[in-house]
């Protein structure tokens, strides 16, 4: 089963500001990222069901230089709240990690 | 025309290799740069006022720099003090620079700048429409400022004016990050593309590095393009590596929002010159139609008492979905029994986290977890200390002998690892804003106070 470790080396969560939940998915290399992004896994639709936000209020960015895609969209509740449980957001990747990635090209 | 702009460490106190800092004194840099603060620790530093790292920390951090200043006759500049920008944290760390001034025989003119904001003036700005949303900000409403605390971010107006006015040491508020490595390159004119992006690049001093680490950075900045050097031994800078800069903490890397435009680095190139050095050209910069200041407040949520337990029987592990609603109830009665209705049951939040079972993540569980044993952190929060406490107390109680449908008698469901269960947490605060002021002058929300130590 191929997942996001089989291609990024790092795959990271945090806020950008109190109100925003960032992740990083950083590529392996060039083929990697390649690869990642030609499967369209990451999309807005899956962080839409997983995080059960609107689509329209998420931005995903791919930024090739950094072999890096982006994914940013508001905070469930926001850092620090009362019944934020991940100050930081440090951990909001982590089931992510464990979905697996079609990387089948052929149909 | 050249600028050297040294990054000694991405948060001051954190520490930095001395080292490492020497060879960036030892390219006679323009300016040294300190960022002090972040809203990345969480709402308690500006609702309380108090810092995140120790006057320790922050002393010996502070000692070397301000040394390395006196020797090379360039400005100081170290933005957000005491973590908050709050007033009283300008206000701490301009006392350990005096002490350490005094004990250094360093002389200087310093600057502070202040970004505290009166409740009335937001008050005033908000009645006029003034007071806009930025993506994701909470709702506001005009008691709001009464009721908690707000620094407005400054961009590199104020601190331009304090360099112009001869400070050599400058201890700023709420300040942008990238104002601080900004402002001496942008008051000299340099080009704003490469000079907004050049403060982005080394504002965490060498989290950009590989490996990252707390240690320094020093920029040359010239015409065309930056260069931008790790000044640790032991670390490398790869073009990858500073292009993925632009996502950290950062929502969108392609345009970066500063008060006077947008950063955008869309067109950015980044190549090696050599394994510790990267050039970087091609940013531009894009100044708004009107300049804004940013705002952020905290405002008190309440005082809390947390208890921590931990659970092993699968049979009560089972059942704990459906006693923890259970209890609620419960609680709901007893506080209205043993406050003789004093205390507002709704006024007092009473949260049980299952580690182990789905407390971590913000979102659903796309599987259920299954573990052997559950952590349950209690928090309880209520408008005062002692009350949190005293509810405390019974719903550890309570909570400790839940009453298990499959056995006879009374157990204990929860293990407590502290002899009292209950810690009182202090004062909860919650961040209220996420939107800017619009309409104003960069430097009218700021006050300067210069001083001869």
């Amino acid at each position: 089963m191929t997942t996001l470790l089989d291609f990024c080396s790092l795959v990271r969560s945090k806020n950008a500001g109190p109100f925003t939940l960032t992740f990083d998915f950083m590529c392996h290399d060039q083929a990697a990222y390649d690869t990642l992004v030609g499967t369209g896994f990451l999309n807005k639709d899956l962080f839409a069901r997983l995080y059960g936000v609107h689509p329209a209020d998420i931005l995903l960015v791919n930024h090739p230089l950094a072999l890096a895609v982006k994914v940013s969209f508001p905070r469930p509740e926001p850092q620090g709240d009362l019944h934020d449980a991940d100050c930081y957001a440090g951990q909001q990747y982590a089931p992510l990690m464990d979905l697996p990635i079609e990387t089948d090209h052929a149909s | 025309m050249e600028f050297r702009i040294l990054a000694p460490t991405g948060a001051l106190g954190a520490g930095f290799d001395a080292e490492a800092f020497r060879r960036g004194v030892a390219a006679r840099p323009h300016v040294i740069a300190c960022d002090a603060g972040s809203t990345d620790s969480g709402p308690a530093a500006l609702g309380s006022g108090t810092p995140k790292l120790s006057d320790q920390a922050v002393t010996r951090d502070l000692r070397l720099l301000l040394r390395a200043r006196d020797e090379l006759g360039v400005p100081l500049i170290i933005g957000s003090c005491g973590t908050s920008g709050r007033d009283i944290g300008v206000d701490r760390v301009a006392a350990l620079v005096r002490g350490i001034a005094e004990a250094e025989n360093l002389h200087f003119t310093m600057g502070l700048i202040y970004s505290d904001q009166p409740a009335e003036r937001l008050e005033a700005f908000f009645d006029d429409g003034r007071i806009a949303p930025l993506p994701h900000a909470p709702d506001i409403d005009r008691e709001l400022f009464a009721r908690s605390h707000t620094v407005a971010m400054m961009g590199v107006e104020p601190i331009e004016e304090a360099l112009r006015s001869g400070c050599d040491v400058i201890l700023t508020g709420r300040a942008s990050d990238t104002a601080l490595f900004a402002a001496v390159p942008h008051m000299r004119g340099a080009d704003p593309g490469l000079t907004w992006h050049m403060a982005k690049t080394i504002e965490c001093g060498a989290a950009c590095a590989v490996p990252p680490s707390a240690n320094g950075l020093l920029v040359h900045l010239r015409d065309d393009h930056f260069d931008v050097t790790t000044l640790a031994e032991d670390s490398r800078l790869t073009p990858r590596s500073v292009a993925a800069h632009t996502l950290y903490e950062n929502a969108d890397p392609f345009r970066i929002v500063e008060p006077s435009g947008i950063l955008d680095t869309t067109d950015a190139t980044y190549e090696a010159v050599d394994e510790r050095t990267v050039r970087v050209r091609g940013a531009r910069f894009m100044p708004a139609d009107g300049y804004t200041n940013k705002l952020e407040g905290a405002e008190l949520v309440g005082h809390q008492t947390v208890i921590v337990g931990g659970v092993r029987d699968q049979v009560v592990i089972r059942h704990l979905p459906d006693l923890v609603p259970f209890t609620k109830k419960y609680f709901a009665d007893k506080i209205l029994d043993v406050f003789g209705g004093d205390v507002d049951p709704s006024d007092v939040d009473i949260d049980f986290r299952l580690y182990g079972d789905g407390a971590v993540l913000a979102a659903a569980e796309p599987e259920p977890l299954r573990p052997r044993e559950i952590g349950v952190l209690i928090t309880v929060t209520a408008p005062d200390q002692a009350t949190a406490h005293a509810v405390a107390t019974f719903v550890a109680h309570a909570s400790s002998h839940l009453p298990i449908p499959e056995y006879d008698g009374l157990v204990s469901t929860l293990a407590y690892p502290f002899s009292p269960p209950e810690t009182d947490r202090g004062p909860l605060y919650r961040f209220t804003l996420n939107h800017v002021v619009t309409g104003v002058t960069p430097t009218e929300l700021f006050r300067t106070v210069t001083e001869e130590v």
